[in-house]
């Protein structure tokens, strides 16, 4: 029944898989917190760019997003990312693009994660006269990111799920292979289930892992 | 506008804030010079790539009105169907019954995990066995199935996070004064839980016409994303002004999605005296008046 | 607290409405479109490419053309459709059996090359043009055999045979640039950043047809594999040899050779003679 899997790289194709969620997970939770910073920070204009980034950024299907990465910054542009082969420039083209658009979410999950924080903290850490960078960096932020364990976790597993569109600018992941597959072989129905199991074996882990850790993080109040 | 988080600002922090802003202007006017210098370079903003949009209106009507169209179909009878079936679940996940709680929290994790793009596959698939549903109809059935399992799963989460986000006393309060289990939820923990949803519901509502764009990926339902394929290929490859006009429209329709709700958001703040959600409206413009929309405390925030 | 119930059911209630009318609006005119469509008996729905020029484009009139568009029209007439009788429906590649499997189309004409896999799927009728794998290069450029193509940078769509072949046999060394459909490919060829795109001869002569790429690109001429066009049906159809029927007609009165004419011409694209039915070149 399974026999149409031989001489396919599945394990191949979802080690992609993974490598592209680990890369835009790092990146996005920097540069999601950076915009959040931006987003609560004194200077009006970084203010508005956050909040502009953040509306418009997540206003666009992810698609769009990884084709412009593609079509404009690379064949236009002529951006290549430090990369000299057309997979490893595709590869971090596809980062950049998932790390840009989730960043958005992560970037609101923190802002949220900041909201949590009791009003007191702030203005105790005003009051001995720390600066807003360390207002935030050291009091705020550190008890947020324990409060927002659970809805980072829900970014991840639809980022883990949101590689597959990396496959619109060919990089060979799960979804790739997927595409491939269902060209050559004409079994619609069994590959989408392998795939989706596959999928299955990634996030739920994920999901159930990261839901304890958020238990046993959260700040009791 | 102030902030908890700093102190107004004196004359050194204002000369320094106006000292960034120019910096960050500067800077980001460079990179958009740079930007518009290739683009010209590179023919990809010659009048005949982006003429089709202004000049010739059947670019619109052939291609991207009725891709726009079957957009809003698939999403709002997604969101009609997934917006109910969410707080079925959700509230079903809360319930004191053990074979009640559980096979909601199996549907719900089930089909969070699965990428809605396979989803929507099966679903078409599915409706293959059935006479009643013509082809021409099927893969919007299919797009619609797809979203609504995947979001009804996502909302039923915002649904119970929102309601456990509640103070405990108003459940118990209101059992005190003796009223039903299903009467509490009704009239006591659902109407304040929508307010402290609302930010997040919304946000899904924003995917779920996002994800529409993945019925064109591999069924054959031809949403806006899909109308650019033929109309890029028929007007010479303008690749690249397509996707853009496309990707305006997307936002300009989400726009409108999240003004509205974060409109109609303020007014159930303001209709309320007190608690009502636990986050009041108070706290959020302490922490940082410049507007509204995260998704306090219902522990589903940023969802994608 | 009554208040605020009410103030919320409400809020709930007129989301809910809105997002009902909303579709409700939509919803009535798109049955009453495909209702008309699918309703008679007496149509015949085909199964086309709807972004491919020269092939079987959709026009900004909502009208289609090309070399696919005329055979199967030129075939439902024989089969005795006329033209308004036809239904156009988008085939994508990876779609075209199960469409003809589920007789969600009554037969497909969409760039279908005749494999052995396919045959034992679906039936072909044809085949009615001879097209190979070949390049699309700019105007300045020189590209004479596939082994050129090492170290260059290549352009197929994601998961095509095209693309694989120049994997597997061709170039290895390729790098190959893959994007959901050629128009992509076709921006970074203009662009300077793609060296060729490839896939079959026929649907580049298309693309180098057009107005807005006359004298940008040219056909690199290289036959790097066989790709035998049939007009698929569902397995066991009685379809078939009426279909074989017409196309033999359209060759012999010249229907064929003037289509090509008609939609591979103007990019110098040098076509093959018209393949005898069943005679399918490996």
């Amino acid at each position: 029944m399974f026999d149409f899997l031989e001489g396919y790289d599945l394990l191949g194709a979802f080690w992609v898989t993974v490598q592209l969620t680990v890369y835009s997970a790092i990146g996005s939770l920097i540069w999601g917190t950076l915009l959040a910073a931006m987003r609560v920070s004194p200077v009006p204009l970084m203010r508005g760019f956050g909040t502009a980034y953040v509306n418009v950024v997540r206003n666009i299907p992810l698609t769009v997003i990884i084709i412009f990465t593609s079509l404009g910054l690379y064949q236009t542009l002529s951006i290549t990312l430090g990369a000299k082969d057309v997979t490893d420039i595709n590869f971090r083209l596809a980062v950049l693009g998932l790390i840009a658009y989730t960043a958005a979410f992560v970037c609101e999950a923190v802002r949220s994660g900041i909201n949590t924080v009791p009003v007191g903290q702030a203005e105790a850490a005003r009051a001995i006269g720390l600066s807003f960078s360390q207002v935030l960096g050291l009091i705020v932020l550190p008890q947020a990111f324990r409060s927002v364990v659970g809805p980072l976790a829900n970014v991840l597993i639809a980022l883990t799920k949101n590689t597959t569109v990396a496959a619109a600018i060919g990089v060979a992941e799960a979804a790739y292979l997927m595409k491939e597959m269902i060209e050559n072989e004409a079994e619609l129905l069994l590959i989408s289930a392998v795939f989706a199991f596959g999928f299955v074996c990634l996030t739920l882990p994920t999901g159930l892992i990261l839901g304890w850790v958020s238990k046993k993080v959260a700040v009791k109040r | 506008m102030t902030s908890i988080l700093y102190d107004a600002p004196g004359p050194r922090a204002k000369r320094r804030n106006v000292l960034l802003t120019v910096v960050f202007l500067a800077a980001f006017a460079a990179v958009l010079l740079w930007v518009y210098r290739t683009l010209d370079e590179r023919n990809q903003l010659d009048w005949d790539k982006w003429s089709p949009f202004f000049t010739d209106s059947r670019s619109w009507t052939t291609y991207i009105l009725p891709g726009l169209e079957n957009t809003l179909i698939a999403a709002s009878l997604a969101m009609v169907i997934a917006l109910p079936l969410g707080a079925f679940f959700g509230i079903s996940r809360l319930s004191d019954h053990s074979w009640v709680r559980l096979p909601s929290s199996i549907v719900v994790e089930f089909f969070r995990a699965i990428p809605v793009l396979i989803l929507m596959l099966f679903a078409n698939e599915l409706y293959t066995q059935f006479e009643g549903i013509s082809s021409d109809n099927r893969p919007l059935y299919a797009v619609v199935t797809g979203l609504v399992l995947y979001n009804a799963a996502v909302l039923a989460e915002i649904v119970r996070a929102g309601i456990l986000s509640l103070p405990k006393g108003q459940g118990e309060a209101a059992m005190a004064i003796g009223m039903r289990k299903g009467q509490i939820m009704r009239s006591v923990l659902l109407p304040q839980s929508v307010t402290a949803m609302l930010p997040a519901i919304v946000s899904q509502l924003v995917v779920i016409v996002k994800d529409t764009a993945l019925g064109g990926a591999l069924l054959t339902f031809s949403e806006l994303l899909a109308s650019v394929r033929p109309m890029s290929s028929f007007y010479g490859a303008n690749t690249i002004a397509s996707f853009t006009v496309v990707a305006l429209i997307f936002v300009a329709l989400n726009f409108a999605l999240t003004t509205f709700a974060s409109w109609l958001e303020k007014r159930l703040r303001r209709s309320k005296k007190s608690t009502g959600a636990v986050l009041g409206a108070d706290d959020v413009d302490d922490i940082n008046a410049a507007e509204v929309g995260g998704t306090f405390g219902t522990g589903a925030g940023g969802t994608i | 607290m009554k208040l605020r119930k009410v103030t919320a059911a409400a809020a709930t209630a007129l989301v809910l409405s809105l997002t009902a009318t909303a579709c409700g609006g939509d919803g009535d005119s798109d049955s009453a479109d495909t209702g008309s469509g699918s309703g008679g008996g007496d149509k015949i729905t085909i199964g086309v490419k709807i972004d491919q020029p020269g092939i079987g484009q959709k026009t900004a009139d909502g009208t289609y053309e090309g070399f696919d568009i005329d055979v199967a029209t030129y075939v439902a007439k024989e089969l005795g459709y006329t033209e308004d009788q036809i239904e156009w429906k988008e085939a994508k590649s990876a779609d075209r059996e199960t469409m003809l499997d589920r007789g969600d189309v009554d037969f497909i004409a969409a760039s279908y090359s005749i494999t052995d896999e396919r045959d034992q799927k679906v039936d072909f009728a044809g085949p009615y043009l001879l097209a190979h794998q070949d390049l699309l290069i700019r105007a300045d450029d020189n590209i004479t055999k596939g082994e050129d193509l090492n170290g260059k940078k290549l352009c197929s769509v994601t998961g095509s045979t095209s693309a694989q072949n120049v994997k597997d046999d061709i170039a290895p060394q390729a790098q190959l640039q893959e994007y959901g459909g050629y128009s992509e490919c076709l921006t970074g060829l203009e662009n300077k950043v793609v060296d060729a795109l490839t896939t079959d001869d026929s649907i580049l002569a298309g693309y180098a047809a057009q107005e807005q790429f006359k004298g940008k690109f040219k056909l690199a001429g290289l036959k790097l594999s066989n790709e035998n066009y049939g007009i698929g049906v569902k397995e066991g159809s009685d379809l078939k040899a009426k279909i074989n029927t017409a196309l033999e007609k359209m060759v012999e009165d010249g229907s064929w050779e003037e289509s090509v004419k008609a939609n591979f011409g103007p990019a110098n694209y040098k076509n093959e003679p018209a393949p005898k039915i069943g005679q399918i070149v490996e």
